[in-house]
């Protein structure tokens, strides 16, 4: 399955050629990538900042640009440098955990954004634990019955959820449950400043099931794809031979082999994820970092943009590197050579 | 349906239907919608302790055969009807827990493949025990799993060892996943075993020793064996009694020399004319046409179409299994069978070849490698003009990698190559448009080598609209001056490759070779994916066209016996080296190197 | 010279196959399935109705016509929207630009990237390396993320929004169309043709690309519905369509607030966009089954991989 999903261009090819360490070879491949990434896309934000039409010091603050407040702007952006030490005067304090100060909100970067992150990632986590566990239970389910109407209605449900828009879910999901068909939970999940997310979990319950009805069915299909090829392969037809009984073929042979392509699916999804909770958010007006992105790229805010985007590219180079590794962890053929 | 035929009597003269050997009846199998059938009244009975060799070529229905036995139908097919009884218990009665607990116990099976019929994901010892776990009743007393895996181990000669055991399928040789296969099949002590031909894939030597354990323990543990198999040589050796499929059904069915020393059935007497001998050099006799599909099957005999004796009674009525023998049972489903071939005395001999011609082709010090890995050292040798000098090697000998080399499909080789005097670069890009012109290349599978968006007469002019400057009336006359070459129709031109057999296809190939008009053909392996009689038809078309135009080839391949029907010199490489070359007869009849000689050894012959 | 065989016939059961168009036959078999026949109809639908929209005649789309989130009544048969404009009308008008901003960037990306995949696997060494690289890089950066940048720094302009789309989406084309070429640049048959010394141009040309025009036609699907998805969502965030001009993903968001009073506003574009994503797909999905499914066009791994890939 694995290879179906690198020879389709889902994943990533695997570095080719068997070494003696092949965890160690490929986190080191992998990482290499994965700074190399992060770097290049630094350099692309920063360079955003100068490719603004005419003086980005004066596009960003408009009508009111005084001389002190355009000097002051331009030396917190380094634009009174060169590009590139400009850029190395930035990549370093952001090394050092500098990030800056917002230009709309005043505060430091930081300070602004931690507590969306945490809500961001709650909201990360929940849909992802939920919809993988509800991806493998009905897949298996389907897989087990294939070809039947349970299988047929899960996998056209499945296809028929995993082509809506998010922000189209997220609508419908606000319109059945929190205005029209039932009231349960409120429509938006507007926090006072200060709160967190877990201090009022009813405001997670509307997000989280619109985002686990986009991701669900990605699971749900890569499992039940990949049970039934396991299903359907030679070692199970030699293990039915045997007599084995049929929960003993799905666990303890089909099983083993569906958990690589799994796992790079629930990866793929934590990645989708990542980047592209802005659109849930904004419908929710979720304080979370999609909805801060947003309104960064909307206020031109651009410390605040500049963080973002550097953080979002390590998020994925990070889960990239940890899908990769779980992968091999679980397909003895490429962890041990021969 | 007439009487059960009885092959074998048992030694004590017993012929009570359950002897504890195999006994099968009427056995149907049928696709699951329409009920079209794909084998149908398979009958025959196996004693304790002996091989069934079950023959048939793709298309035949034997691996089908093969796991009904097991009560198992693929993707798509059911058993319709039949018995198969072990022990006095009918296989295809039970269902559900029962059908399980009599898989592994009293039936077993070894899969063809061993690569794939291990799975990749656990390890080798977890899947050893699991049949001894399902069906821990077969345990004597004191004694453990544990306990019975190593004896296994110690019968199929493998290491018992702690490490081993751990280890995952594909850390192991091709040999060792199949002596696993086996050693999981007799586990639980069956009383049958359907092998699958477990020894497709394996070389020579490793296929001997899989062949002997197999035999010893079904001799040992009074096991019935039934192996399924395309490969005739290996059924002659290892079978008891042999059963012929053609078209799902059975056309032949006697002891073992019965067959090979006296077929009666027109089919099975192709397949004598058409399997090669390392012992003789004959000239090789194939079957034209194909097998009819399931849901084609005429109303009559399967194989009038493909008969020289066929009246029209056969096409009018299926004829039922007669036992034509005299002191042992012999069927055969014919009306009129031919009077008894035996194998030694099936074909003519090849003519030899005169004229002593100057070398076409002179190898001298190849070396090849792969990287860092050195698969040639210093290869010499001479191809002589207009004849066909074979090269003979098992995987990993370095045959493949000097047929590329010689056409430049591998460029990291040095030494020299001379083509009719002019010294060859290794790149292809160097070598001129003649130079690549008189030595063309037929590559060993026949569904990659066209292209399968172009008809076969587009893929058949392909190379002259290269080489040559001709109008498309010319061109036109050249494809099909070559399709009568290759014994096709003009029909076949505008099929899709898609549409055509492998024997086919490979034909098609061997005709792109030949259509520019080459000096020198590199055959690589190109019979290695073909049926017994297909291969047959091809190696003969290749010899009489060399004969008629002369033609110079180089014949790569891993089968010995093929060599004698085909080629005048052979060269015979082991790892990289070649360790004898000289005229085939001499080589074969009387081979120097220990290395030939043991090869020789081990090939199962039909003798 | 003729051999002793007579020359055989082929069977008599297969006819010539029409081969012309390996494309012409995927979507005929895609047309014979129950997914396909659905998920044309459901885009024609919404097709449909976003290009004749505009020549029907109806209110105003951009000028004010009743209290803002007016029920439907008095002639208005959705009602208004947030700014008291008639909530038909912009359905009516909202469509078409999106289609065609969809379909464009499809189209470059499909050439961009099957262009990148193919000089890739066919070029190998250095060219591979360096194309796939930098496509791994790309991939890297969250897509939403990636055009919400380039768009919030130099404006929403509308080419630039078909560029940022078209970068988004060339680099998982071009990964497909490079695996695809790689497997058949590996195929015998495309080497012996290359060994007769043939230049690497014809060989591209005459025996690589026609057998890559079934993977290609798949991803055009399968683009096609992403992008729609993407710019509906980045007009939804206030990037593309400038106002006053109506576009569907625009709706929905400026009318959210509205959603307990006339929730039509916010439920016709969101509806339409919906029925028009699911169509997309699911017809992308009959065709990827017919070119990559079994032999009774079920779902194989090869087609979950294929569309796995997500936004």
């Amino acid at each position: 399955m694995t290879e179906v999903l690198q020879a389709t261009g889902a994943i990533a090819p695997q570095p080719k050629g068997k070494t003696a360490h092949p965890i160690r070879s490929l986190l080191i491949s992998r990482l290499a990538t994965g700074v190399l990434s992060v770097i290049v896309i630094s350099i692309v934000v920063y360079a955003a900042t100068l490719v603004l039409p005419g003086d980005a010091a004066t596009a960003i603050l408009g009508q009111q640009a005084t001389p002190e407040r355009l000097a002051q702007l331009r030396s917190q952006l380094h634009l009174d440098q060169s590009p590139v030490s400009g850029y190395l005067s930035w990549a370093k304090a952001a090394l050092h955990g500098d990030f800056g100060t917002s230009l709309t909100q005043g505060q430091r970067v930081w300070d602004l954004i931690a507590p969306r992150l945490a809500n961001s990632a709650v909201l990360i986590v929940a849909t992802a634990i939920v919809s993988t566990i509800l991806g493998v239970l009905l897949g298996m389910w389907a897989a087990s019955r294939k070809d039947s109407w349970v299988d047929h209605s899960l996998s056209v449900t499945a296809l028929v959820a995993s082509s809506l828009p998010e922000f189209v879910v997220a609508v419908f999901v606000v319109m059945i449950f929190a205005v029209t068909v039932f009231t349960w939970f409120p429509a938006v999940s507007i926090l006072p400043e200060g709160e967190h997310i877990w201090d009022e979990p009813n405001k997670l319950v509307l997000p989280v099931l619109a985002l686990v009805i986009v991701v669900t069915p990605y699971v749900f299909r890569m499992f039940r794809a990949s049970l039934i090829e396991a299903l359907s392969s030679d070692y199970v037809e030699v293990a039915t031979l045997k007599g084995a009984s049929t929960s003993r073929l799905l666990f303890g042979h089909a099983l083993p082999n569906s958990l690589a392509a799994t796992i790079q699916v629930v990866g793929l999804n934590l990645l989708y994820l990542a980047g592209g909770i802005a659109l849930v958010e904004t419908v929710f007006q979720y304080p979370g970092i999609g909805l801060a992105l947003v309104a960064s790229i909307t206020d031109r805010d651009v410390p605040t943009i500049q963080f973002l985007v550097v953080l979002l590219a390590i998020a994925y180079v990070f889960l990239n590197i940890v899908t990769d590794v779980a992968v091999l962890l679980v397909t003895p053929r490429r962890r041990l050579p021969r | 349906m007439t009487g059960l035929p009885e092959v074998v009597a048992d030694p004590g003269g017993n012929t009570r239907s359950d002897d504890g050997g195999l006994v099968v009846e009427g056995l149907t199998v049928v696709t699951e919608g329409r009920g079209t059938p794909v084998v149908e009244d398979i009958t025959f009975r196996v004693a304790r302790g002996q091989v069934l060799g079950l023959v048939g070529e793709s298309g035949s229905g034997k691996s089908t055969v093969g796991v009904a036995l097991l009560g198992l139908a693929r993707h798509g097919l059911r058993i319709a009807g039949g018995r198969v009884c072990v022990d006095g218990i009918d296989i295809l009665s039970l269902e559900g827990k029962s059908l399980q607990q009599a898989r592994g116990r009293l039936v077993a099976y070894v899969p063809q493949d061993p690569a794939s019929g291990l799975n990749p994901a656990l390890r080798v010892g977890r899947q050893l025990r699991e049949a001894i776990a399902i069906h821990s009743e077969v345990l004597r007393d004191g004694e453990t799993v544990n306990g019975r895996v190593l004896q296994l181990m110690e019968e199929v000669g493998l290491p018992g060892t702690e490490a081993f055991l751990n280890s995952y399928p594909h850390q192991m040789s091709g040999g060792q996943q199949q002596r696993v296969g086996i050693a999981m099949a007799f586990s639980c002590r069956p009383r049958v075993i359907v092998l699958d031909e477990p020894t497709t894939g394996l070389d020579v030597t490793t296929q001997r020793r899989v062949l002997e354990t197999v035999r010893q323990m079904t001799t040992e543990h009074q096991v019935t064996s039934v192996y399924v198999s395309h490969d005739l040589a290996v059924v002659a050796q290892l079978a008891d009694q042999t059963a012929v499929l053609y078209a799902g059904r059975l056309v032949e069915n006697a002891r073992t020399d019965a067959i090979f020393r006296g077929s009666r059935h027109p089919y099975s007497v192709g397949l004598l004319k058409a399997v090669p001998s390392s012992a003789r050099s004959e000239i090789l006799v194939g079957i034209e046409g194909r097998p009819p599909r399931p849901g084609r099957w005429p109303r009559g005999c399967s194989f009038a179409d493909r008969c020289g004796n066929v009246q029209d009674a056969c096409r009018h009525e299926l004829p039922q299994l007669r036992d034509l023998g005299d002191s042992e049972p012999h069927w055969v489903r014919c009306y009129f069978p031919e009077p008894p071939v035996s194998v030694a005395h099936a074909k003519e001999p090849v003519p030899a070849l005169s004229g002593d011609r100057p070398p076409v082709l002179t190898v001298r010090g190849v070396a090849a490698s792969y990287g860092p890995r050195q698969v040639l050292r210093n290869v010499s040798f001479d191809v002589t003009a207009g004849r066909c000098t074979a090269v003979v090697g098992q995987s990993g000998s370095g045959k493949t990698t000097l047929a590329r080399s010689l056409v430049g499909l591998h460029t990291d080789w040095t030494g020299e190559v001379q083509l009719s005097g002019t010294k060859l670069s290794s790149d292809p890009r160097r070598r001129s448009k003649e130079e690549r012109r008189i030595m063309q290349y037929v590559f060993q599978n026949p569904y990659g080598s066209l292209n399968p968006r172009m008809t076969v007469r587009e893929n058949l002019e392909e190379p002259l609209r290269y080489f040559f400057n001709l109008s498309r009336s010319e061109r036109n006359q050249k494809v099909d001056d070559i399709l009568q070459t290759v014994a096709l129709s003009t029909e076949y031109g505008e099929r899709l490759p898609q549409q055509l057999s492998g024997g086919e296809r490979q034909r098609v190939a061997v005709g792109r070779a030949l259509i520019v008009d080459p000096e020198v053909m590199v055959c690589d392996e190109i019979t290695s994916a073909l049926d017994v009689s297909v291969q047959a038809l091809l190696v003969e078309q290749l010899r009489q066209l060399q004969v008629d135009r002369g033609l110079s080839m180089v014949f790569i391949t891993h089968n010995l016996a093929v060599v004698r029907s085909i080629a005048q010199d052979v060269v015979v490489l082991s790892d990289g080296v070649i360790v004898e070359h000289g005229p085939v007869d001499q080589v074969l009849d009387h081979p120097a190197h220990g290395y030939t000689q043991r090869l020789l050894a081990d090939l199962p012959s039909t003798e | 010279m003729t051999t002793t065989a007579e020359p055989v016939s082929p069977p008599i059961e297969q006819g010539p196959v029409k081969r012309r168009g390996a494309v012409r036959r995927i979507l005929r078999g895609a047309l014979a399935t129950r997914r396909g026949q659905v998920g044309l109809a459901l885009t024609l639908l919404v097709v449909g109705l976003a290009f004749i929209g505009p020549f029907v005649p109806s209110r105003s789309a951009t000028e004010f016509s009743g209290v803002p989130y007016s029920l439907p009544g008095n002639g208005s048969v959705l009602g208004t929207d947030a700014l008291g404009r008639d909530v038909l009308a912009r359905v009516l008008h909202g469509g078409w630009t999106l289609l065609l901003l969809a379909a464009i960037s499809t189209a470059l990306a499909v050439l961009l990237g099957a262009v990148a995949g193919v000089v890739a696997a066919y070029r190998g060494r250095v060219t591979e390396t360096v194309i796939m690289r930098s496509v791994d890089i790309v991939l890297a950066i969250p897509q939403l993320v990636f055009v919400l940048l380039i768009v919030s720094v130099i404006g929403a302009k509308t080419w630039l929004l078909v560029l940022a789309v078209t970068l988004c989406q060339a680099p998982q084309v071009a990964r497909v169309m490079y695996a695809s070429a790689q497997d058949i640049c590996e195929r015998d048959f495309v080497k012996a043709v290359a060994l007769w010394g043939v230049p690497p141009r014809t060989v591209i040309r005459r025996h690589i690309m026609p057998s890559l025009t079934t993977p290609l036609a798949v991803e055009c699907g399968l683009r096609l519905s992403f992008s729609i998805i993407l710019i509906a969502g980045l007009n939804f965030l206030g990037f593309g369509t400038q106002p006053p001009n109506p576009s569907w993903g625009v709706m929905v968001n400026e009318n959210r607030l509205g959603l307990a009073t006339n929730y039509w506003g916010v439920l016709a574009p969101a509806i339409l966009l919906a029925i028009l994503a699911v169509g997309t797909n699911v017809f992308a999905d009959a065709l990827a089954r017919v070119a990559f499914g079994g032999e009774r066009g079920e779902e194989t791994a090869a087609v979950t991989a294929l569309e796995l890939t997500t936004s």
